[in-house]
């Protein structure tokens, strides 16, 4: 049993060895008009076993203001559970969930853009709580892959 | 269990081979790192269009691999210190792809020999009305087609460290001889101006690497902003709300932290966020970066827990460093001091 503790350590610092990404910021291009991307977001949200929150309207506030802007939404998610068991032992936490996603179009493309929550492990230095962390980022990463190929997905 | 070490062994001998000699797809990477800001095809977007034939034509590879690795500190543009040399190539490789001809092969190596002081005149003749007095580079880094644009690029940093780390003197010379047809760059060379001009523009240029200070991101170490309220629950709330119109930002609206995760009668109702924002200030700041929605809307979170009553907030300041956007700084900076005063209003 021990041993086979060892294999699995060894074999998830192996996953762990991939090109680290420089960038804060995750963020994909996706070849779909904004509808359309926005209903594949939210589709792979919910495929990925998250429950969408809401979604704040950015640009019908701006428009409303007598700004110009394309279609600019905010995408709120979470797992529910997840993240009351992460408020109550970490309530610091509060402020950065849930998690949320920049949707917006770049002419015939929409771009989505959202900050890599392994980041917030400083705010919770706990294995457990890390380990969340980093499968939370490898979701993210995988419904940012469904963008990608959205036309597939 | 000797099946099992076998297994486990194999398996990492295979993950560690696979890694290490699999060959960099370029394509791949592209898409995967700079697709977002430069587009599928390189045509732009937040990031510079890549794909301009007069830029591919001006830019070596060593130009692309360096600005690749060393990235534009404050300018948006990350670097990629993560990734391999060979991946970085292959990143190189598949640009250099979108040109029909091969790297440009500049006519010298050397640097270029000119009167700094002759070109700072020359500079702030034909140069700061686009690239800015000091070669700081226009203003709103980060164009995006979701925003309306003047300009079809962002002038870039002629100081800059990482321009000035990537690009070499013949390079520079080149763009100005040449200019970037598609872009608002002329050739200065088709103006009139001498060798001995573009010369002295160069050295300028260069000189800027002993003049400009590295952007650094903000040193503020706490993540988010917290305070304390002597009032119930209900109270506190009602004091953001007025210390919030005082500060002329509209509420947007309020709600418990898990509304839609939950059903209602299940969401704690400790645990109440108040969103707000000022239309005004939004517009500006996605002018500097359309990535700012990470930070919206404005957001002040009221927990009571076994009788103490808390606001927190995240600290503008300290996320700012995600967006490697020295111009978005003063907005945080703003923004750090108008969470700061809402607070301080709402717990007096």
């Amino acid at each position: 049993m021990k041993y086979r503790h060892r294999v699995m350590f060894l074999l998830a610092a192996l996953a762990l060895v991939r090109p680290a990404a420089a960038e804060h910021l995750l963020m994909v291009r996706s070849p779909q008009t904004f509808p359309e991307a926005m209903l594949a977001l939210q589709d792979a949200i919910k495929h990925h076993g998250y429950t969408l929150a809401r979604v704040q309207r950015v640009d019908i506030g701006l428009t409303s203001s007598g700004y110009k802007t394309d279609k600019y939404r905010i995408v709120f998610f979470a797992k529910p559970e997840e993240q009351r068991q992460l408020t109550r032992r970490y309530p610091q936490l509060i402020p950065f969930l849930p998690l949320k996603m920049t949707i917006f179009a770049e002419a015939d493309d929409t771009l989505v853009v959202t900050a890599d929550p392994t980041k917030m492990v400083e705010l919770a230095p706990d294995p457990e709580v890390e380990a969340l962390f980093h499968r939370w980022r490898t979701d993210i990463e995988a419904i940012m892959d469904d963008l990608r190929g959205a036309e597939g997905f | 269990m000797d099946c099992l070490k076998r297994m486990g062994v194999g398996l990492a001998l295979w993950l560690i081979a696979s890694h290490a000699s699999a060959t960099p797809n370029g394509a791949h990477l592209y898409e995967r790192h700079c697709s977002a800001c430069h587009g599928v095809t390189g045509q732009g977007g937040v990031g510079v269009p890549l794909a301009l034939p007069s830029f591919l034509a001006g830019a070596d590879d060593d130009f692309l691999f360096k600005t690749i690795r060393n990235g534009r500190p404050g300018r948006v543009m990350p670097a990629f210190v993560g990734l391999s040399d060979a991946e970085v190539q292959a990143i190189v490789q598949h640009v250099r792809n979108w040109s029909t001809e091969s790297q440009p092969t500049l006519a010298a190596t050397a640097p270029v020999k000119g009167n700094p002081q002759r070109g700072k005149a020359l500079y702030s003749q034909h140069c700061a009305s686009c690239h800015g007095a000091n070669g700081e580079g226009g203003h709103g880094t980060g164009v995006t087609f979701s925003r309306p644009r003047d300009l079809p690029i962002v002038p870039p940093s002629l100081s800059n460290p990482g321009f000035l780390k990537a690009a070499s003197d013949q390079m520079i010379k080149e763009a100005l001889a040449k200019g970037r047809e598609g872009t608002p760059m002329p050739s200065f060379r088709e103006l009139g101006l001498s060798e001995a001009d573009l010369d002295d523009m160069v050295s300028f240029i260069r000189s800027l690497e002993q003049t400009t200070t590295a952007w650094e991101p903000a040193d503020d170490q706490e993540p988010y902003l917290e305070a304390e309220s002597d009032y119930d629950l209900e109270t506190t709330v009602e004091n953001i709300k007025r210390a919030v119109v005082g500060k002329n930002f509209r509420l947007i609206r309020i709600q418990k932290l898990e509304e839609g995760l939950f059903p209602d009668e299940e969401a704690d109702p400790n645990q109440v966020i108040i969103y707000f924002c000022n239309f005004s200030f939004v517009n500006e700041a996605l002018a500097l970066d359309p990535r700012v929605g990470l930070f919206m809307p404005c957001r002040i979170t009221v927990v009571e827990h076994e009788g103490a009553v808390k606001l927190m907030t995240i600290n503008p300041k300290y996320l700012s460093r995600l967006f490697n956007n020295a111009e978005l700084d003063e907005a945080c900076e703003r923004m750090y001091d108008i969470y700061a005063g809402i607070l301080e209003e709402a717990t007096l």
